[in-house]
């Protein structure tokens, strides 16, 4: 679709047809002490030379590095195909669209998405993406409150990723919601409290295997909601949060970054959420769903438009259109690629490669575990002795005080035997 | 011609309240209301035992173009839901008086009955 910016003459027609001296004048009913003026900080503009210089110095600094890094996001090998059919003109658009008429393809697209999403999970529905997984949590959260009815309250699981819990906090505490963290330990104490849910991540930030069923049975004899952060590609080795306890958790998000999505600095990533059908009124987001048209064809569209904003206006359940519609159209490319099978090769080869990396770091005597004995799925954390300068991992220090000279440690399956090999080496030389 | 009978009391909103030989008060949507709203998909019933007072938003009826609250038209507690609507939300589209009742409600305040509009007077409101 063609850009076509308006002509003065054009803007000057508009005016005059509402009667409106300039286009300044159109905001007259926003407060003058509300208005921020001219943004001071904001330099003015560059031309297109100096713009592409710019944006290669910075460019120049994103390096990938050898590295151990996970804690939310992951290095994974992305088949070339994924990107070349993401990029063909086709797909090449950010948007949920509503005209069903004029975007079959992509609705196609998404209901694929949507289906392979509640297999993997386990769960009935999907609904069409979130922004990432951290803002996904927050939208479960907010799901769980209104489903509830009569509490306020979040119980999580101190164990979730810190930034997610910082975002949580922005994104609910405007809204009144109160989020109390506990541990396995003293979870107990909260028996009884009217808690709406209860977050359990797994694996959990620190890579660690929960006892989700022990957790999930508990949440709901304590009439609380589960919401499962879980990482996706785990689950093609892990049990499907719908099977989680007795009758499975109720609300499934997380970051779909892993699933062909490049690190990209931190994003842009794109979030899912699954629940179950009795629940998706409270959904937010687009669902696309399948349908006929007047022939008896099939065909698809959006559907339960009735929760979104366009037409609940305030009162909405779901203030999301997504526009992370081009990064999901790259995760259905690349499932749709490895299908099942490739999926469970890579988690289990991510698997096996953390397991040998943590085997040979214990050998080293001024390395220690920091969960000893802990099942984990690709990523773990150790305790260092003695100070090792640029460790390739990530600090736990800085978000978790008390884990002092702790690194939490991710492999993935594009390292490989001799990757490992030679990292244990250097650590043992002291490099 | 939009059915209105003369022995239930309307509200603004478009709610109809049916007084009960009982005391108990049914409650639903007008056959004017149905007709702008359209076809019904879906209907939200308020939680049983559930008090709500008056003009509080009680249920949510999705049609096929719209989404509306419904208000409580009188104080008081819900003690039963029309069970039907779960599974034939069009009930209220195709019988809005009788079979498409939304839920009843314990008044706790039946002075309020007095605050309602007549068919007569809900006649000319609409």
């Amino acid at each position: 679709m063609p850009f076509i910016p308006h002509t003065k003459s054009d803007i000057q027609t508009m005016l005059n047809t509402i009667g409106v001296s300039s286009i300044e004048n159109l905001f007259d009913e926003i407060p003058q002490n509300i208005r921020t003026g001219k943004f001071k900080t904001i330099p003015d503009g560059l031309n297109e030379m100096e713009l592409m210089r710019l944006m290669q110095t910075r460019a120049d600094q994103d390096k990938l590095d050898f590295n151990f890094i996970g804690a939310g996001a992951y290095e994974h090998h992305i088949p070339a195909a994924v990107w070349d059919i993401v990029t063909r003109g086709e797909f090449m658009t950010a948007y949920t669209p509503y005209q069903a008429e004029a975007s079959q393809g992509t609705l196609q697209l998404l209901y694929e998405y949507q289906t392979m999403m509640a297999n993997l999970t386990g769960m009935e529905v999907s609904n069409a993406s979130l922004y990432d997984g951290a803002s996904g949590l927050a939208e479960a959260i907010l799901m769980a409150v209104r489903l509830h009815k009569s509490s306020h309250k979040i119980l999580i699981l101190n164990s979730l990723n810190p930034n997610y819990k910082k975002t949580v906090k922005t994104l609910v505490s405007p809204q009144n919601i109160e989020c109390i963290e506990c541990t396995l330990e003293n979870i107990k104490e909260h028996k009884n409290k009217d808690f709406a849910a209860i977050v359990i991540s797994q694996p959990n930030f620190f890579g660690l295997l929960e006892d989700v069923d022990k957790l999930t049975d508990w949440a709901h004899e304590n009439n609380s909601l589960v919401i499962a952060v879980v990482n996706p590609l785990s689950l093609a080795i892990l049990k499907e949060p719908g099977k989680w306890g007795k009758t499975g958790a109720d609300i499934v998000c997380g970051e779909l970054q892993p699933f062909g999505i490049p690190l990209a600095s931190g994003g842009p990533y794109a979030g899912f959420m699954c629940t179950k059908k009795e629940f998706i009124r409270q959904m937010p987001g687009r669902i696309v769903g399948a349908t006929v048209d007047k022939e008896n064809k099939r065909g698809f569209t959006l559907t339960l438009q009735a929760r979104e904003q366009h037409i609940r206006r305030a009162k909405a359940t779901s203030n999301i259109c997504t526009n992370q519609g081009l990064l999901v159209t790259a995760v259905t490319v690349y499932l749709s690629l490895l299908g099942f099978e490739g999926l469970r090769r890579v988690a289990t080869q991510c698997h096996s490669n953390a397991e040998y990396l943590y085997k040979k770091l214990l050998e080293l005597n001024f390395i220690k575990p920091l969960f000893p004995d802990k099942p984990f799925f690709h990523e773990f954390a150790i305790t260092l002795n003695k100070p090792i300068k640029n460790m390739a991992g990530y600090n736990l220090e800085k978000d978790f005080p008390e884990y002092k000279n702790s690194f939490l440690l991710c492999v993935t399956e594009t390292k490989t035997k001799e990757d490992l090999d030679l990292f244990v080496e250097n650590l043992a030389h002291g490099k | 011609m939009k059915q209105l009978p003369p022995d239930l009391k309307y509200t603004k909103t478009h709610e109809w309240v049916k007084t009960q030989p009982d005391g108990t008060v049914l409650v639903g949507i007008t056959d004017h209301a149905q007709g702008l709203l359209g076809d019904m998909v879906f209907v939200e019933l308020p939680q049983v035992d559930r008090e709500f007072k008056q003009e509080n938003e009680m249920a949510v009826l999705e049609s096929v173009k719209a989404a509306a609250d419904v208000y409580c038209p009188i104080s008081g507690k819900i003690i039963e839901t029309n069970p039907k609507l779960q599974n034939q939300p069009e009930l209220i589209n195709q019988d809005p008086y009788g079979e498409g009742w939304i839920c009843k409600l314990k008044p706790s305040n039946e002075s309020e009955l007095n605050n309602l509009l007549s068919a007569q007077e809900y006649e000319k409101e609409t």
